[in-house]
């Protein structure tokens, strides 16, 4: 059961308040009509699926219904850090992404 | 009767001393052989089971029996090598060398054989899926069930009890009716069961109008049933060396070597193993070996739980499924009810899972089975499942060259096991997709054509 803290309610809820919206960052291409089939497919389908940490998209459900993002071990399971849409991306501590 | 009450012991004990004799030399010779652990280990021809063998090693308190598979030491180079040692790498290493005559194969494996989602999974076997390419290449698995126990000459226990979907609302029994028909049409054995049909298959199930889940209908798909899961990774492990496949257990992969976009083989915990090939059959772990050799794959792996229950009397006879309320269970030859649960929303390595997720199986179980409420539960554990976006296999050749995936069957790649196994053996034999296989390439992201069964995959995610 993950606690996490809704960077928007400052507390700290169970998971079953929250719907995770998978990988955080995948920025929408500027000009799909220009790509590959393989670029789009890359960008709709693939993903990186971090052993490690990992930037996710959450969104408080049952709370707030702001969307957020986490950088969370998929490993240990860890919330490492809460940050805004919008913020860059944190360095994930002690190494990089696998 | 009398008269083999008097003679055939006279028989054995005859035989016994014989034996008795042979033996000494020969099990210190086998044990010799195993203790040197390196790859000239024995090449004794493989000893069949049966019912004789049972009782030759039975009359010698089990002492005797010959090693399951060898324990080598890597070579420096192999044909093919395949990463992952569960049911899905052991059967096609085994149909390499038997269909394919490959025998040049050593299957590489971090833990030990069948100890991830093989050991994981709740034991089921069916082929009901939706559409055309999943239903052959499932049911095509299916078929193999039944003759795999003499095929392996290993009792991997398949039972053929059949498997029940139900459904507990309209939009359930027009999905479920939908597939049904597409099964039909597809020369699967699927059938609508009413109520009362259900109630009559399943006496302890709650069929009663006012329940909380309320059964309208189910799916019935006779020919599916559970098979022994351990049995078959151990199966297909012992049939696999018997054809000269080096199983190389405790060896994890740490680095796919590539050069010019060709892959040159694997690095690894007991140091770099030069292959032709390379396969990867590491469900949940595909995307750590996939970023390995600088390619991502579109896979999400989360863990998928499971539990089992204290040993019961019979009381369960056939597989319960319902998707609505994500639970699915049987009970075991030992008298557990094996029951399962939906994968857990986020992705995740670690193989427990999240604990609403199993709260809500739970839940969903005591009403559909009220007389389980009261049954203590004994072990709980999570496998790591490898779900794509359209919950169907990727089998087939990747950008690398040489660099071969069978993966992303998520949460139901148990039932496809001897399929899996032959198609993607083929596929490697021959470097092209077999016909089976043609749908499930990684190409399909690409041109869109994906197979969705989402519907049908028995878990929703």
């Amino acid at each position: 059961m993950l606690l996490i803290p809704c960077p928007f309610c400052r507390e700290d809820r169970s998971e079953e308040e929250f719907s995770c919206a998978g990988e955080a960052h995948i920025a929408r291409p500027e000009k799909p009509a220009e790509l590959s089939d393989h670029e789009w497919g890359d960008y709709l389908f693939m993903r990186t699926n971090p052993r490690g940490p990992h930037r996710e998209l959450w969104v408080h459900t049952a709370g707030c219904r702001r969307y957020f993002n986490v950088l969370r071990d998929t490993v240990s399971y860890e919330v490492l850090v809460v940050y805004e849409v919008g913020q860059p991306p944190p360095d994930p501590p002690g190494g990089d992404e696998s | 009767m009398e008269i083999s009450l008097t003679t055939v012991p006279r028989v054995r004990k005859a035989r016994k001393r014989s034996r008795m004799s042979r033996t000494n030399t020969s099990r210190a010779e086998n044990c010799d052989e195993i203790r040197s652990g390196t790859t000239d280990v024995r090449r004794l021809p493989v000893e069949k089971y049966s019912l004789f063998s049972l009782v030759k090693h039975g009359r010698r308190h089990h002492e005797t029996w010959q090693r399951a598979w060898r324990d080598p030491s890597p070579k420096q180079s192999y044909d093919t090598v395949i990463v992952g040692g569960g049911g899905h790498g052991l059967a096609t290493a085994y149909y390499l060398a038997k269909v394919h005559g490959v025998q040049d194969v050593a299957v590489v494996e971090k833990g030990y054989l069948g100890g991830g989602n093989t050991g994981r999974n709740t034991t089921i076997v069916r082929s009901n899926y939706l559409r055309d390419e999943a239903a052959h290449l499932y049911d095509f698995a299916l078929k193999m069930w039944p003759g795999l126990s003499q095929d392996l000459n290993f009792n991997v226990m398949f039972s053929p009890r059949g498997v029940l979907s139900l459904g507990h609302t309209l939009h359930d029994m027009r999905e479920i009716e939908r597939r049904v028909n597409a099964n039909r049409l597809n020369g699967i054995d699927g059938r609508m069961l009413d109520t009362a049909d259900v109630q009559k298959q399943v006496p302890l199930l709650n069929c009663s109008p006012d329940a909380r889940y309320p059964v309208l209908g189910a799916s019935w798909q006779p020919s599916g049933g559970v098979a022994r899961h351990d049995a078959v990774a151990w199966g297909f492990a012992r049939a696999a060396d018997s054809h000269g496949v080096d199983l190389l257990q405790q060896t994890e992969v740490t680095g796919i070597r590539v050069r010019n976009g060709t892959v040159e083989g694997v690095e690894t915990s007991r140091g770099f193993i030069a292959a032709r090939k390379v396969a990867c059959v590491a469900a949940g772990h595909s995307g750590v070996l996939a970023a390995m050799a600088g390619l991502r794959l579109p896979i999400e792996s989360r863990p998928l739980q499971a539990l089992v229950s204290e040993p019961l009397k019979p009381c369960l006879d056939t597989v319960v499924m319902s998707n609505a309320v994500h639970c699915y269970i049987s009970q075991s030859d030992k008298g557990d009810l094996v029951i399962g649960a939906g994968a857990d929303r986020y992705n995740g390595y670690g193989q427990r899972g999240s604990f609403s997720t199993i709260e809500h199986t739970l839940e969903a179980v005591c009403e559909l089975f009220p007389s389980f409420s009261r049954v203590r539960m004994n072990r709980h554990w999570g496998g790591i499942v490898d779900i794509c976006p359209d919950a169907c296999p990727i089998i087939g050749p990747t950008p690398v060259e040489g660099l071969y995936f069978n993966c992303g069957w998520g949460t139901g790649g148990f039932k496809a096991t001897p399929g899996s196994g032959y198609v993607f053996a083929d596929t490697l034999a021959n470097e092209r997709p077999h016909p089976l296989a043609a749908p499930f390439t990684l190409e399909r992201f690409a041109s869109g054509a994906l197979v969705d069964e989402h519907g049908a995959a028995g878990v929703a995610h």
